[in-house]
């Protein structure tokens, strides 16, 4: 049953089937353009932490390093709450729409991100202080010079949040409701036909999502062994 | 009893008729916690060229002069240099790290960075030929050797035209043909007008390169004399210890 299992995923994957790349195509959108918004968020929160001392900073960084452990299912729950019609946020109807699975995967990778960036920055803050206190760098100079130079760092921390997203489920089946032709993931879809007993689309799909963690990790591996190259890291 | 007055035999003294004070500091201290780093140092100097700053390990060299250079804000006492209130002061100091800092970028880019508006690009290149890197202009900075790392510092420094460097121990562990390449940099700077602070531990390089220098010892000034002065009759024990060799506790 197995063997047969493995041979129609194959069959499913190469034939191009038009329910397989519906779903994928939305996983892809959905993550990106998470990963597009937590980057708008996480880079400037990590690296405003890291080159500003103030009052409470190791409270903070404390609470972003615990917010990247957050439970996928708690999330998903805050963000159907807040997205329900009784939530404050209910009128906006987006609820089991790919915006809410948007919000939830922006909610959990977001600390990821920004935490992974404080680190990067804090170090390469901790190195560059001096130097820009003695040549007299301006903030404005010296942000886009800290977020350049740790580039491969950077990288790397978005890589990561990416294939958190991609991979995540807890969150996207409780406010996207895992609707077929509308809110329909990998993740959701391989619980789903997996309960169904339709092993080979979703195994199809969990080949795709473990050849696109591959795809992460190399891409990982490569911009790091780049960056080492010319000592950039 | 170590305050150096420029009216006492210590103190050193430029030729000139109206001697300018270049470094004065007095009574600075520096805490940080509980631990008293720099205790009561004042100094007045008025010798232009390179003041060495010297003293076993532990002794507050690197403290001071970041003091000087306004990374670390002294607890009490006040800096004066080149004549101003050290807050003028800070916009035409440069300093130069015992190890190089230098951005994850290439060698060209490292001194654009630095660079003031509207360097033309044939001052940054023939500041390249001055620390024998031209050719190298495209190579990561941070692939190069310690003393090429050093010389690009140094270079980086000396394109913002400081009118005081401070040097924290640049040719620390360098290689004898980077120290004299830094050597005359530092004596062409001096040559043009720049006024230098340098520590080193390297007794030679005192006696080549310095006009002064300032002794210290655990967080005291212990001396500051001449050069000539302290190598051949250095006035404080700890000075005397230090150059025969001896550790100083």
């Amino acid at each position: 049953m197995l063997d047969n299992a493995f041979v129609e995923a194959f069959n499913l994957m190469v034939s191009g089937s038009p329910e397989l790349t519906e779903i994928l195509w939305l996983s892809v959108q959905v993550s990106l353009t998470a990963l597009f918004f937590s980057i708008t968020l996480g880079l400037p929160i990590g690296t405003s932490l890291a080159i500003t001392e103030f009052p409470g900073k190791r409270a903070c960084v404390t609470i972003l390093n615990s917010l990247m452990g957050l439970p996928p299912v708690v999330v998903g729950l805050l963000v159907y709450l807040l997205l329900s019609r009784s939530g404050p946020l209910g009128v906006l109807g987006l609820l089991y729409t790919p915006t809410a699975m948007v919000i939830a995967q922006v909610v959990l990778i977001t600390p990821i991100i920004a935490a992974l960036a404080y680190q990067v920055m804090d170090d390469l803050h901790r190195e560059y202080r001096d130097l820009f206190q003695s040549l007299r760098i301006p903030l404005r100079k010296a942000v886009p010079t800290y977020l350049w130079d740790a580039r491969y760092s950077l990288v790397t921390s978005v890589l990561a949040g990416f294939g958190r997203a991609i991979s995540e489920v807890g969150a996207v089946i409780i406010v996207g409701g895992n609707i077929d032709h509308l809110t329909r993931v990998m993740t959701t879809a391989i619980a789903l036909e997996t309960s169904k007993g339709e092993l080979a689309i979703a195994l199809a799909l969990g080949i795709i999502l473990l050849t696109l963690a591959l795809i992460v990790n190399a891409a990982v591996t490569t911009v790091r062994t780049l960056g080492l190259k010319n000592a950039y890291v | 009893m170590f305050k150096s007055d420029p009216m006492s035999n210590n103190s050193v003294q430029q030729s000139t008729a109206v001697p300018v004070p270049l470094i004065e500091v007095d009574k600075l201290n520096l805490k940080i916690g509980d631990n008293h780093l720099l205790r009561d140092i004042s100094v007045t100097s008025y010798t232009p060229g390179v003041t060495m700053v010297m003293g076993p390990n532990g002794a507050g060299k690197s403290l001071l002069l970041r003091c000087l250079h306004g990374l670390f804000t002294p607890t009490s006492g006040s800096i004066r240099l080149l004549n101003k209130p050290h807050e003028a002061t800070t916009a035409f100091q440069s300093m130069v790290f015992q190890k190089a800092v230098l951005l994850r970028r290439n060698v060209i880019k490292n001194l654009e960075f630095a660079a003031p508006n509207g360097t033309p690009t044939a001052e940054i290149t023939e500041l390249l030929a001055k620390v024998h890197l031209n050719g190298k202009e495209l190579q990561p900075a941070r692939l190069l050797s310690g003393g090429e790392q050093q010389r690009l510092a140094l270079a980086r420094s000396l394109l913002t035209k400081p009118r005081l460097l401070l040097l924290d121990e640049p040719t620390a562990s360098l290689d004898p043909a980077s120290v004299l390449i830094i050597e005359r940099l530092i004596s062409e700077a001096t040559e043009q007008g720049v006024k230098c602070i340098f520590i080193s531990h390297d007794l030679g390089q005192a006696k080549r390169l310095g006009a002064d220098i300032i002794f210290l010892h655990q967080g005291r000034l212990a001396e500051h004399t001449d050069t000539e002065t302290f190598f051949t009759s250095p006035q404080s024990r700890e000075a005397k210890a230090y150059l025969n060799g001896e550790i100083v506790l």
